[in-house]
């Protein structure tokens, strides 16, 4: 079967399928839908349906990234939208099946948004949504709306016809459309992609390889399992064109252990590449010929620095190695090899398919095209989202993200993982590019935006992503291995209040040393969460190490918990439930926390029952409360209610 | 352009399969036992040291005996940032072990890992390949009654 009978075939499955006279019900059911309860509704809805005799199509699609309100299923009836709805349980489904797919109310009390052809009165357009509206999404483009299981789906929204389009082309002219395009590297350096592909494409050699970066690690990154779940086959004929491009022969996608549906959903789309004559020799009829094999890590954060993924492919322990020589030069057993992330393939598929021009629309004069980023932390909505380059942080965390849950104030933005760094309240209407982001001191990443309120402290996350650089290392030099221990150490030192003034430039000096003197990426960034809070936050480390204070009160041993002896109505319900039987006290009597036994877990803080207010949590300070309990003030009897009779212990 | 098979090193084809070999050692009989890589090292005509190495270095390879069912926590940022010490509690007062160890019946182990890529579902654990994620100590109970 040529291939525009293969496309023609598509185009028509997906026409009966958007025009089917029957209702089509699709779930949300990559792995932050699973986690949230996806999987339940298949049957509930399946059975809903049977009960009354409806004949209904129920398929599942990929993320669309509205991860904080899942599961999601959308509902379209014959010749009507799509209507999304959110925070689906298996009761909800059921009631939606009764009421819109049975008796035709769509509920617009319950619905989120609809896509497709016609409106629906009372339910506004998905896409007009403040998280969906300012996304532009290009590497994004499929996910949430197609069945990630089926190529047909695929080649339908024109899935492929960037292969068949670079087929066509000379080899070198593939590369030049993708430089006129501007894509960067996404995996985080944003190093021009085109001209990568040239230098491994000039490398001598008939021999050659491109790899799929999938290791994605860094802590608050989850887009490339989200677009691997959700449309593997954009990231897959990427790596074709690519490999054409270049002329490689065989190539690897490398992905970690940890994303066990994404390996599955590749496994598939791979089988089905080679069923269509996608994959193997003469590719649709050309003189191309590829082979494409999964390998899976086993658990190494540095296998994403791409030396040690080379390594590890070829089964050895993931460790990297100096460069030169570049893998473009010698890459894997040798050979000239390109490395490009997952994202970056999902975009070169789209370029090819739409146009350099086209992509080059997107972003600022120094980065363009779009960027996905991973909201995770404090902020109101997590999720997947895919913006042109120059959005600012602002309209990030505060417009898509729906800003800080609680009512909390905004403290700070991590971006780029481990590699990365905290960049402040002040920063927030800065351009993102890879450009401004450095500038910044930090770096753009592979798109991990980790948001924190005022109750996170800064020394702490420092302190936190060392302890992951030191879990992380590979151990082979020793300025990484040894550095960032000596780092750590003195990071603990100052969250358990036992900082010196001189810890600050001691700080500053190991970082340098340790960016010098590593190796790998790893290494070399690993001092960027300690250097960017020390920019912006010096005032907690002063804080921390001249006046034992934490200002976040957040590290457990600078902070205290009270129980105010005036406010305290000994009604019993932190002696009850602290875990650490660190309240004395009884009946009528004013408790007291007992600060040798206390663990901080801030249980009393939580429990007490909100109008006395009598427990309270300080840094730096001491309160003055009785020594042993003692009756509480007479004055107090009356003014409140009773506390036996209006408190219940089932708080 | 070159054609498929031809990339295929011979030499380091021994090495390549070094982590498959371990990886399906592993599946098989739950870890790598010290008898698997002395046989695995033979096997292949590497030393013990090199196999050990590479068997030690990948935190999904284990040279202890594993349970049935592997919890990981994720200590990553955005899981700490909710709490995911709660959790860690959690789980360790409902199968009583410390991360790092075994439950005597052979039922669970119980490790702490790096970012799981679920981050919007923090905090979030792994038992097996099932994503468990907003999970609260409340939760831990009647999620781990479902592997036994």
């Amino acid at each position: 079967m040529s291939f525009d009978e293969i496309r023609s075939r598509a185009v028509s499955e997906w026409e009966a399928l958007e025009g089917s006279d029957k209702t089509r019900i699709f779930i949300g059911a990559a792995t932050c839908g699973r986690a949230a309860g996806a999987m339940a509704l298949f049957d509930v809805i399946q059975k809903k349906l049977a009960e009354h005799n409806v004949e209904a199509i129920v398929g599942q699609v990929g993320c669309i990234g509205l991860c904080y309100i899942e599961p999601l299923i959308s509902i379209a009836k014959p010749g009507r939208p799509h209507i999304y709805y959110s925070d689906v349980t298996p009761e909800l489904a059921a009631q939606l099946i009764e009421d819109y797919v049975i008796n035709d109310n769509p509920r617009p009390d319950l619905a989120l948004g609809s896509t497709g052809e016609g409106e629906i009165e009372g339910i506004p357009r998905l896409f007009d949504l403040p998280m969906l509206k300012p996304q532009v999404r290009i590497a994004l483009r499929n996910c949430g709306i197609i069945d990630p299981e089926n190529i047909n789906n695929y080649i339908a929204r024109d899935g492929y016809s960037g292969l068949v389009k670079a087929l066509g082309m000379k080899p070198e002219d593939v590369g030049e459309e993708v430089k006129k395009s501007g894509l960067g590297g996404r995996g985080g350096a944003g190093f021009p992609t085109g001209l990568k592909w040239e230098f491994c494409r000039k490398s001598p050699g008939n021999i050659k390889y491109v790899i799929c970066n999938a290791d994605e690690g860094d802590p608050g990154a989850f887009m490339d399992r989200s677009l691997l779940e959700g449309d593997p086959h954009a990231v897959l004929e990427g790596i074709l064109i690519g490999a054409y491009s270049i002329g490689a022969g065989e190539g690897y996608i490398y992905i970690r252990a940890e994303y066990p549906l994404a390996i599955e959903r590749l496994k598939l789309a791979i089988s089905q590449m080679e069923e269509y004559g996608l994959l193997g020799n003469n590719i649709l009829g050309s003189d191309f010929s590829f082979k494409l094999s999964i390998k899976q890590g086993a658990g190494a954060f540095v296998c994403g620095e791409e030396t040690a993924l080379m390594a590890s492919i070829e089964g050895q322990r993931g460790m990297p190695r100096p460069r030169p020589p570049f893998p473009a030069q010698s890459g894997l057993w040798g050979k000239p090899t390109n490395i490009n992330n997952v994202e970056t393939w999902s975009s070169v598929s789209a370029i090819l398919q739409r146009g350099a021009d086209w992509y080059s629309g997107y972003g600022t004069e120094a980065s363009k095209g779009t960027k996905t980023f991973a909201l995770a932390g404090k902020i109101v909505r997590t999720g997947l989202i895919e913006v042109p380059l120059g959005i600012t942080l602002e309209e990030i965390i505060f417009g898509i993200g729906g800003g800080i849950p609680d009512g909390k104030r905004f403290k700070a933005v991590q971006t780029g993982g481990p590699s990365g760094g905290c960049l402040p309240e002040s920063l927030l209407n800065l351009p993102v590019d890879y450009k401004t982001l450095a500038q910044a001191g930090s770096i753009m990443g592979s798109g991990g935006m980790v948001v924190m309120d005022e109750e996170t402290c800064m020394v702490d996350v420092a302190r936190y992503f060392l302890t992951f650089t030191q879990d992380e290392s590979c151990g082979k030099c020793v300025p990484c291995r040894l550095g960032t221990k000596q780092m750590l150490d003195i990071l603990n030192d100052i969250t358990q209040g036992k900082g010196k003034p001189e810890d600050i430039d001691l700080l500053q000096g190991l970082s340098k040393q340790i960016n010098a003197g590593s190796l790998c990426g790893l290494g070399q960034t690993a001092p960027n969460p300690v250097l960017t809070t020390l920019r912006y936050f010096g005032d907690e480390y002063e804080a921390h190490i001249k006046e034992k204070r934490c200002p976040a009160l957040a590290c457990t041993d600078l902070i205290t918990f009270y129980i105010l002896p005036d406010k305290c109505q000994g009604c019993g319900i932190c002696l009850r439930k602290c875990p650490s039987e660190a309240i004395l006290g009884d009946k009528r009597l004013v408790h007291i926390v007992d600060q040798d036994k206390c663990s901080k877990c801030g249980t009393c803080l939580d429990v007490c029952p909100a109008k006395f207010g009598a427990v309270v949590k300080v840094s730096g300070e001491e309160i003055a409360v009785p020594s042993e309990p003692i009756p509480i003030t007479p004055a107090k009897k009356g003014t409140e209610d009773s506390p036996e009779s209006s408190v219940s212990d089932e708080t | 352009m070159s054609k498929i098979g031809e990339g295929t090193n011979p030499q380091s084809q021994e090495k390549r399969d070094l982590l498959v070999l371990l990886e399906r050692a592993q599946s098989r009989s739950g870890y790598l036992s010290k008898r698997t890589i002395a046989e695995l090292a033979e096997s292949l005509g590497l030393s013990i040291g090199e196999v050990y190495g590479v068997a030690s270095f990948y935190s999904f390879l284990s040279i202890k005996p594993q349970g049935r069912n592997v919890i990981r926590i994720c200590k990553s940022l955005p899981c700490y940032l909710k709490n995911a010490q709660t959790i860690i509690e959690g789980v360790r007062k409902e199968i009583g072990i410390n991360p790092g160890e075994t439950t005597a019946d052979g039922r669970f182990s119980f490790e702490l890992t790096n970012c799981i890529g679920a981050c919007d579902k923090a905090p979030a654990m792994m038992v097996n390949d099932d994503v468990h994620g907003d999970l609260t100590p409340k939760k831990i109970s009647k999620i781990l009654q479902a592997y036994k």
